[in-house]
């Protein structure tokens, strides 16, 4: 279990982890925290049509979208005192700043790198546009944007982190869906969360990503839902594909190796004359 | 108590079965084994993928993947051939790697959204990325490579000329292996899960495809080696191609073969398959023949072409398809919590948390309502 992330990645003097607890429950599907990444980020413009997705009218996360709100209208059946309709779930996804992140570890160039803060970040100046983490995120977030060639994902607002202020989308959410600050704290808070949602009925509350033992050593974004992570177009059990690496490279190694003796073999072979 | 959801995205699963019974029924089954499996239930974002198809283009880099280990075998045959006698061979593959290695270094800069940044891949040295350890590799391989072919051809320096063949040749099967981490190593899950056979295919691959260019290129009497190499990369192609999918079939669960099978990536998979097989028979029992060994060489160069290409394909499928991350993803996270049940129809899962002092453990209602029941 990886608990500093960013003295793991050399940063000897750093600040406490920071992340988001985006707490679903409370989401009224304002997309103030869209605009407000937008604005303060200047992400460019990235088509805005009708999807026929209920309001969702961005789709999903992607190079210029890195706050993307859901929403998921369910039909119900009455049941008790509740009448028949729909209940309706809005989620604002995020970059999850992976503690075990494979955009970062796949990255050829260096680009993607770990901050002080413990978040991942794309240096723009670097990423020449491989593409490689675009295929490595097991969460589809990072993308690569037509106009530059070059791949983005949501920062955590590294500019705004390193004045003392919070990130945009949580400066703006107007619910406090959005969660800024220590992870630590943000887990204890969510914890308490998930015990009042439960107790007050809501049998499908779970939280995800908030596990530092889970496939990606816990998410610097985490989240509580009120359904099943896929409904929300999230992976039930997201693994960090590096963890596969050593065996990877072992059959790649061996592989390798066979290629080796077989020319060695042919090698020895003596032309008959 | 809240009102119990019908589903979520009901809707969305039910139109989907609806319209695969509609797409069977049109068809009818075309194989058996197919139209005994049910669709998997699972639920999606409005049938969106969960993860991105990578941003890697079909030409280049289903390309590059069989220029890559064309190249990297051919080296390995010409270092074999040239210390055994064999020069014409020697020649032919050493040039034959040039080509293809320049091809492939054009093919990957242009598939860069930066091309102008490409010596970016030189600022680190990553061994988690397979990308950056490939990078440092061909530009080990691709000066030597190319050292080799000009030497060969010019006749400037000799001596260089050896030594070159010889770096070629032996940094050359890593070049053809080290593609099968590059797509492995990635949240594709019809790659991602074969890798412990990829790294075979691959090597397979690339030996049928510079033997192939060997028995293409010369004469059945002055290729041996070429044809030595052919066999043995076809048939380990074959048996590895095999236990790929037998893995990525996962009997009782949601088939990762799938992609492989299907559609006109499972067309030209079959037929690189029955192309290597022809060329396998054609390249031992032709071997006196120039014009059944060269038949043979070509095949085998195509086939291994088609093999990359379809690899490639798959993969990009299985990403594009949330079933293929959905719902192994959801079978793996069930099994680890002790359900070792068919997961349920998930749209009316219902979970239940129980609160431990210090544990959150979570059950399925079915799961509970079992043991209320054995109470």
């Amino acid at each position: 279990m990886i608990v500093d992330p960013a003295g793991r990645a050399g940063w000897l003097e750093h600040p406490e982890r920071v992340g988001f607890f985006t707490d679903t429950s409370i989401c009224i599907g304002c997309k103030a925290c869209e605009v407000a990444c937008k604005e303060w980020n200047a992400v460019p413009e990235d088509g805005l049509s009708l999807s026929g997705m209920s309001y969702d009218n961005t789709v999903g996360l992607g190079a210029s979208t890195w706050r993307h709100v859901a929403f998921i209208e369910q039909p119900v059946t009455a049941v008790a005192d509740a009448a028949e309709g729909v209940r309706w779930l809005m989620a604002s996804d995020v970059c999850k700043h992976c503690t075990e992140s494979a955009c970062l570890d796949v990255c050829p160039t260096g680009a993607l790198f770990r901050t002080e803060f413990g978040t991942v970040v794309v240096q723009d100046d670097v990423c020449n546009g491989c593409g490689y983490c675009v295929g490595a995120c097991p969460f589809g977030v990072i993308a690569r944007r037509e106009e530059d060639g070059q791949a983005h994902k949501c920062t955590l607002c590294y500019d705004r982190l390193g004045t003392g202020m919070e990130p945009a989308c949580a400066k703006a959410c107007p619910t406090e869906s959005i969660q800024f600050g220590p992870l630590d704290e943000l887990r204890e808070r969510a914890a308490l969360r998930v015990a009042d949602l439960r107790a007050a009925g809501q049998d499908h509350a779970q939280l995800y990503l908030n596990d530092p033992d889970d496939g990606i050593g816990g998410g610097g974004a985490f989240f509580l839902l009120l359904d099943e992570p896929e409904v929300y177009g999230l992976p039930p059990d997201p693994v960090v594909t590096t963890r596969d690496l050593p065996g990877i490279w072992k059959h790649v190694g061996l592989a390798a190796a066979g290629l080796v003796a077989t020319g060695i073999a042919l090698g020895l072979g003596r032309r008959p004359r | 108590m809240t009102p119990e959801p019908k589903g979520p995205g009901a809707a969305w699963t039910e139109e989907r079965r609806r319209s695969d019974e509609g797409r069977r029924r049109q068809k009818g089954p075309r194989r058996g084994e197919e139209s005994r499996v049910p669709e998997a239930e699972f639920t999606s974002y409005y049938g969106r993928p969960v993860i991105k198809e990578p941003a890697w283009g079909t030409p280049d880099i289903a390309g590059y993947l069989f220029l890559g280990g064309l190249a990297g075998a051919s080296s390995m045959l010409a270092a074999a051939a040239e210390v055994s006698g064999y020069g014409e061979l020697a020649r032919v593959a050493k040039v034959g790697a040039l080509g293809a290695i320049s091809l492939s270094a054009v093919a990957l800069v242009h598939d860069l959204g930066r091309p102008g940044r490409f010596v970016n891949m030189l600022r680190v040295f990553k061994p988690t990325s397979p990308m950056s350890v490939g990078s440092w590799l061909l530009s080990a391989y691709g000066p030597a490579a190319g050292a080799a072919a000009v030497s060969e051809v010019t006749g400037i320096l000799p001596g260089a000329g050896r030594a070159a063949t010889l770096g070629a040749g032996l940094l050359g099967p890593a070049i053809a292996t080290y593609t099968a981490a590059l797509i492995c190593d990635t949240a594709v899950p019809a790659w991602h899960e074969g890798y412990r056979e990829m790294p075979y295919v691959f090597a397979g691959s690339a030996a049928s495809a510079a033997g192939g260019l060997g028995l293409l290129a010369v004469h059945p009497a002055d290729a041996g080696p070429a044809r030595n190499l052919a066999v043995l990369g076809a048939t380990v192609e074959l048996i590895a191609k095999r236990q790929l999918l037998a893995r990525l079939a996962r009997p009782g669960e949601q088939s990762l073969a799938e992609p492989y099978k299907t559609g006109t990536t499972g067309a030209i998979l079959r037929l690189a398959e029955f192309l290597t097989a022809g060329a396998l028979v054609g390249a031992v029992l032709g071997r006196t023949s120039r014009a059944v060994s060269a038949l043979s060489g070509a095949s085998l160069v195509a086939a291994s072409a088609m093999t990359r290409l379809g690899i490639f394909e798959a993969g990009m499928a299985s990403a594009r398809d949330p079933k293929y991350t959905v719902v192994p993803q959801r079978r793996r996270r069930d099994r680890r919590r002790g359900m070792n049940q068919r997961p349920p129809l998930l749209s009316v899962t219902v979970t239940n948390w129980v609160m431990f002092p210090g544990s959150v453990i979570t059950m399925s209602s079915t799961f509970s309502q079992r043991i209320a029941a054995l109470l």
